[in-house]
């Protein structure tokens, strides 16, 4: 049995008296861009909304913070950091990122062929924004235009 | 994360969501999702587990072959091993587990405000 998480969070919410957390409800039937290569023949893209930052970059903060880091992505897991409004999710992630932000694990499937390339750079947002529409309208759009400018064939989206 | 991936989707990029929370990605309902049952913080894989982490991460890069009609959810059979966490992840009771709204840079360490104050 899956935890359920959307019901879960509303009656915990609604016991310590906070306004019910909206979660995102899609309407309508998801777009789809067919992937016209092979995955071995694919540069993939690579966002975490872990809020994973290196070190030298600024952390993020928790009051919708809508920024992206672009995070070289042969980074040693020593520099990577973490900061997420929901912080009891990020004990293991801190030990070894490859928990959320899997930039070594892609390493080894590009060696073993399942995929071409990884960018050079992965991003990372924090996942944690309340504003729906600060997701749309600042998140997302900075995200495509960032894989735009890498011209990858397909992203991997990895969430908290 | 649904709301990016559609965004990408609807501009041309094929994306592959990698998840732990089955209800909100068939709520968000991204183009192309992997779920696998492990605690939030853990998408990738378990810590230091290399085996787990590339097969989590190998199954979820199939999804762009496997999955064929928009929305679908394909499921990763990896076990965590112990359904212990289920119970803590399950509580409606309790205090807030969130860290408090702050417009602050929030760093892990106080040697990482440092270094991106030098910058």
């Amino acid at each position: 049995m899956h935890v359920n998480y959307m019901e879960v969070i509303r009656k915990r919410y609604e016991n310590l008296g906070y306004q019910a957390y909206r979660w995102f409800v899609a309407d309508d039937h998801p777009p789809w861009t067919p992937l016209r290569k092979k995955l071995s023949e694919c540069k993939l893209g690579l966002l975490s909304t872990s809020g994973a930052y290196a070190l030298g970059q600024i952390a993020y903060h928790y009051k919708d913070d809508s920024t992206v880091r672009e995070i070289p992505s042969n980074t040693q897991p020593d520099d990577l950091r973490f900061s997420h409004i929901t912080e009891n999710y990020l004990v293991n992630p801190r030990k070894d990122p490859n928990c959320i932000l899997p930039t070594e694990t892609l390493h080894t499937l590009v060696r073993k062929k399942v995929v071409q390339s990884l960018a050079d750079t992965v991003f990372s947002c924090m996942g944690g924004t309340y504003s729906q529409r600060r997701v749309k309208d600042e998140i997302a759009p900075e995200i495509l235009k960032n894989f735009k400018r890498q011209d990858i064939d397909c992203a991997l989206l990895v969430a908290m | 994360m649904c709301l990016i991936a559609r965004h990408l989707e609807a501009n041309g990029i094929p994306t592959l969501c990698l998840g732990s929370a089955f209800d909100i990605l068939s709520a968000g309902l991204p183009p192309r999702a992997m779920f696998v049952d492990y605690p939030l913080g853990h998408s990738a894989g378990k810590p230091f587990d290399r085996v787990d982490q590339e097969y989590i991460v190998r199954s979820a890069l199939n999804g762009f072959n496997s999955l064929k009609k928009p929305g679908q959810i394909g499921v990763i059979d990896s076990d965590w091993g112990s359904v212990d966490w289920k119970n803590d992840a399950s509580a409606t009771a309790g205090e807030d587990t969130r860290q408090p709204r702050d417009t602050r840079p929030q760093y892990q360490f106080e040697e990482d405000r440092i270094a991106a104050e030098k910058i």
